[in-house]
Formats: C-alpha cells, structure tokens, sequence
C-alpha cells in the first residue's frame, strides 16, 4: 500500500479531522508559519498595545520634536514631538482593518461576480465581464475622489466620523479592486464547469448552486487566496494613498500610510520617522503573501506535502 | 411492465453546420434485475441515449425532440431538471467512463460517496459516513474505514472505479447505467471491475445498462443485447441469440471482428473488419444508414428505411435482407 505511506502517516494514528490535517499541511510551509507568527504579534501589538503603552497619540511637544528612538520615545517622536510608537500602534489598527476588510470585499464582490459569468452560457456571462472590462478602464483616483466627497458627509452622519470614513474607504476600495478577482474566478469557472466530476455530482443529484459551493468553487479558490492577499497589502497601500491625498481619515487620526506620507518631507533629518511604518506595512504585506502562499498549499488536496 | 421503457426517443444537437441527429428514434426497455448491454461503435448513439435519460446532456445544444423516458410508469422526458435530481442516483445510478476525472479531486472519496446519502436520505452525518464505509468494504477497498478520508488523487485508476460504482450505488437504486466503465483501465482490472457490477447487481437486484463497444465485455455479462448503429438500435436479441445467430450485418461485423485465438493462429485468417466508419449524423444517408458499409446492400436499402421488426421472439432487427428471405 504505497499510496498509504505516501499520504498522511499522521492521519492514519490519530484519527481524521480536516482541520488538523490542513495544519499539518500548514506548517510545511516555514515562511508561512512565520510569517503567521509575525502577523499575530502585530495584531496583538495593535489590540493589546494601547492599554501597555499609554502614552497619548496627540501630545504635542515642538522641542521634543524630530527626536530618534529613546527610552521615553521607542520610536522616536514625529515634527511636533508626538510619540511615534503611540501613533503607530494606533494607526496599525486602522491600516490593518481597512487592509483586510477591503481584501474581504473585493474578493467576495469578485468571487461573486466571477462565479456568475462563468457558469452563465448566455447573454449574463458577456454583460458581467463588459461591466468588469469597464471597471478595469475607469480612471481609479478620480472616480475614487467622486465617490468620496459624493457620500462622506452622509456616511459621517450615520457612523460617526471614523466609522463612516472606515466603511466608505473599505467599500470604495474593495470595490474598484474586484476586477481582478472576477477574472481569475471566472476563468476557472470556465474550465471547471465541463469537468467530468461536475457532471458526475450532476448524475448524483446535485442541485446547480450545490454544483458551484462544493465542486467548482474549492477547485478555483487557490489563485483567488493568492489574489486576495495581494489585495490586504494593495488596500493598505491605497489608504495611504487616500490620507495623503486628504481624503482618507482626518489628517489627525494616524495611519500607517498617513505617517509615512507626513514624514517623507523630513526623510534627510529624521529619517526613523519613515522607517517604522515602512517596516510595518513591509512586514505585514510579506507576511500575508506568505500566509496565503502556505494555505494554497495546505488546502490544495492535489499536492502531496 | 419493464422498470425502464424507452420509446421513440430522438435526441438532437444544434451544431454550426445543422442538426446533429445524435439519437434518432431508439427503443430500448429495461427488466428489473436485468443486464441489458448496448453495443455499437464510438459515435452510434450509446452514451447520448444514457444520458438522455437522466438528462445529463448539456441542453442547449442538445434537445430530446421527441419520444418518451417511462421509468416505473413514469414519463422522465418532461420533467425538470430539479424533479430530475429526486431520481438521479437515487432511482437511477450512473457510472462515467472515466474514473481518473470523474471525482472531484479537492474532496475525500467519503465525502463524495456521502454527498449523495445525505442529499437523498434523511441520515446524520454519523450514519452517512458508517454506510460510507461500508459501502467501501462492499465494493472490496482494503482498510475502508482508513480509505474513506483519502482524495482521490490517492488512488488507482481500478480504485477509483470501484469508488465511481460505490457513490452510484450508496442509495441502492433499482437502475444503474454504466458508460463504457471499463475503457479507461487495463484487461485485468476490467475483468475484476465487471465482476464486481455483477456481484453489487446480484446483491441488490437492481438492472444494469451497460454500455460498451467491446463485444467480449457483452458476452460476459449481458443478457439482453441491443446493438446501435448511427443513432438507431438496429438489432435487439437475448445474447446466446445474438452470438449464435446474429441477423443484421452489422452485428455480424461487428461479432467477426473478435480476434479468435484459438481459431486465427491455426487458419491464418485474417480478422475481418468493417470497412469505413460511421456517418456523420447531420443530413444522414436517406434509406438504411448503414446500407454504404453494407456488404449485402440492395437497391432498396438506399431508398427505404428498414423498420424494427420481430423475426423470432425476443429477437429484433432492422434490416431489409430479412424481408427476402
């Protein structure tokens, strides 16, 4: 029994369970089990770091100014004397959640979007992909500037001002970056669905949605993990870009991208300004591509590890 | 009353070039408990009157224009394809002919056996994976219940088939269809494969319809035999008949081109072969279609359509060489 040894000695001992079979799978993967580490810390960092380190986000202090790393500044202090690891831990918590949330959007907009014009044999399949083709050509900053100053002030209305602000970059940026997604998943789609194994679950039953969710859709996921962790390191990058621009948060609430945008005018005489939230959105972007990179492997079945 | 009755069943696909008359009015009817085997050569008709019966042709292009499906008194031909999906794999299994691509590689084989128990069956997960593996043992997989959690990229092109017939079996259906299930593995496991439908059919009693081209597969398992040629049963016989005394010249060429070994090695004949191939089904030849490759064609067969007709009992064929004699 060949095929025994080859597959999963581990499997065989302690009994099955899918969940720790992809773990053992998993942690094959060296760079992605660091980097899930890394990643951990960071998010624990930013949850857990304001109530160890609680000194204010705010306190301006011009003679402190431009100071690099010490004992009572970790990371240094920024032109008006703030302290840097106070801003960073707090920006984290924005630049990450909008990162991953705006990942989640564009790829289940994409997923969703992908899956309908590749299972459609008609008119719907062509639409879809003119409205993805469209998306694709539309000038990105201005439209994403339109949307902006269209719904800020309602959002801000109901939300709150950081919650309305959050909900509408997290939307207007998961949603001009599906496109990709909605590609990839529907090229997938047009392969899978003339799969001999879809017509055998069609003989045995299943209806067309359970075709899509169990058959087709876990055979195209591995490109649409490598995309939407793509996408987390895209979507905080493109925050930034919003802060800077002016239109993100209020250019007071401290964000990854913000602080490095302030600080690049002062690269020459400070330059750790800049340094630690490039580090930090370095390592989270890496961590997460490596992240996603582990679970392909780990969740595709085909592959043996 | 048979358990499966198909009549006049005309199966059509829209293609660039015109209609394609894939099934072109077939009769087939099916006993409980019987093994009907259905012969002809790649491009006949076999499998799209398989899967028109459950369905399983893509429509469009394809159409069943006409005729009727009567499973169990019932007429399938109008149902939808969600009443459909009460009776697939439930009343009526299906085997593919390929076992290498017919299982979905990114699930266990449990997981794909039991996705149909829990779709047609009221059971817990619990009791989905106990009959899982038990139908496993049936369809002799060693160490089942080990097995079960494997995908199928962990097993062999004879095990997989064995999978194949243990989800189109799991909810014990009263037909099972068997597209040429042993093309795609070699003649040892072909044999062990065959042996087992037969032992999973006396198990169960259920009737098999197996569709093949390879006339030993036919003498080894069938009891019935209906040979197609271009999308027509051409000759229907129980199958000592069939072999003994074949009527039609088609199936005659079709049962001399069996290499004889004990025969050819001492006579040094030649093993005899149809010549040409068959029609391509948009605008066929009016008349007997197989009347260009006939050996014996008249006049007539060029001009009329011979019609099925009885000529012994249980014994069917459409030719007009029976009407002279």
């Amino acid at each position: 029994m060949a095929g025994l040894t080859l597959a999963s000695p581990s499997a065989e001992r302690r009994g099955y369970s899918p969940l720790r079979e992809t773990w053992r799978r998993y942690r094959r993967h060296k760079p992605a089990v660091v980097s899930a580490v890394l990643l951990l810390l960071l998010i624990a960092a930013v949850v857990i770091g304001p109530f160890i380190w609680r000194v204010s986000i705010s306190d301006i202090d011009v003679v402190a100014g431009l100071q690099g790393p010490s004992l009572a500044h970790p990371f240094g202090t920024d032109d008006l004397g703030q302290d840097l690891l106070a801003r960073m831990i707090y920006g984290g918590r924005i630049s990450l959640a909008v990162g991953l949330a705006a990942m989640l959007v564009s790829v289940f907009v994409g997923t969703l979007i992908g899956a309908l014009a590749g299972m459609s044999r008609g008119a719907l399949g062509y639409a879809l992909m003119w409205l993805t083709d469209l998306f694709l050509s539309l000038p990105q900053l201005p439209l994403l500037l339109m949307l902006i100053y269209l719904f800020r002030d309602g959002l801000k209305a109901v939300f709150g001002p950081e919650g309305g602000i959050f909900i509408l970059i997290v939307l207007v940026i998961g949603g001009l970056r599906w496109m990709p997604v909605a590609r990839l998943v529907r090229a997938q789609f047009l392969s899978l669905r003339e799969k001999e194994f879809v017509e055998a679950a069609r003989a045995l039953g299943a209806s067309p949605v359970r075709q899509v969710v169990r058959h087709i859709l876990p055979n195209a996921l591995g490109p649409v993990i490598i995309a939407g962790t793509i996408d987390v390191a895209a979507a905080i990058i493109a925050e930034s870009t919003l802060s800077f621009l002016g239109l993100g948060f209020p250019p007071d609430t401290p964000t990854w991208g913000r602080i490095l945008y302030d600080a690049k005018d002062f690269l020459d005489i400070g330059p750790h300004w800049a340094l630690f939230p490039g580090g930090a959105i370095f390592i989270a972007v890496v961590a997460i591509n490596f992240i996603g990179d582990g679970l392909r492997d780990a969740l595709d079945a085909r592959k043996v590890i | 009353m048979a358990l499966l009755d198909i009549k006049g069943l005309k199966t059509h696909f829209t293609t660039d070039a015109g209609i394609l008359q894939a099934v072109d009015g077939v009769d087939i009817s099916i006993n409980r408990g019987e093994t009907l085997c259905v012969v002809g050569e790649s491009g006949c008709g076999k499998t799209v009157t398989a899967m028109s019966i459950l369905k399983l042709i893509a429509m469009p292009p394809g159409k069943i224009v006409e005729g009727e499906i009567m499973f169990e008194g019932r007429d399938l031909v109008p149902l939808t394809s969600r009443e459909l999906d009460d009776i697939r794999a439930k009343e009526i299994g299906f085997i593919f002919q390929e076992p290498m691509t017919s299982l979905n590689p990114v699930l266990t084989i449990g997981e794909q056996i039991a996705e149909s128990l829990r779709r047609h069956e009221a059971v817990t997960k619990k009791q989905a994976l106990e009959r899982t593996i038990e139908m496993l043992k049936l369809v002799q997989i060693p160490n089942a219940a080990g097995r079960v959690h494997h995908y199928p990229h962990q097993f062999s092109g004879g095990m997989r088939q064995r999978v194949m017939i243990a989800m189109a079996l799991a909810c014990r259906p009263k037909l099972v269809i068997a597209d040429e299930p042993t093309t795609a593995l070699d003649v040892t496991i072909q044999a062990q494969i065959l042996d087992l439908l037969q032992d999973m059919k006396e198990r169960f009693g259920m009737a098999v319809m197996l569709i093949t081209h390879a006339m030993g597969v036919v003498a080894e398992t069938a009891q019935r035999v209906v040979v197609m040629y271009a999308g027509k049963v051409v000759e229907e016989a129980p199958v000592d008949e069939l072999f003994g005394n074949p009527r039609h010249p088609y199936t005659q060429g079709l049962i001399r081109s069996i290499p004889r070994i004990d025969l050819d090695a001492e006579h040094k004949t030649r093993l005899e072969a149809i010549g040409g191939s068959v029609p391509i089904l948009i605008n066929p030849p009016v008349g007997c279609r197989f009347a260009p490759r006939c050996k014996h064609a008249m006049s007539i067969c060029t001009q009329k359509e011979p019609r099925l007709r009885e000529i012994a009992p249980g014994h069917r064929m459409a030719c007009h060489l029976g009407d002279a004699s």
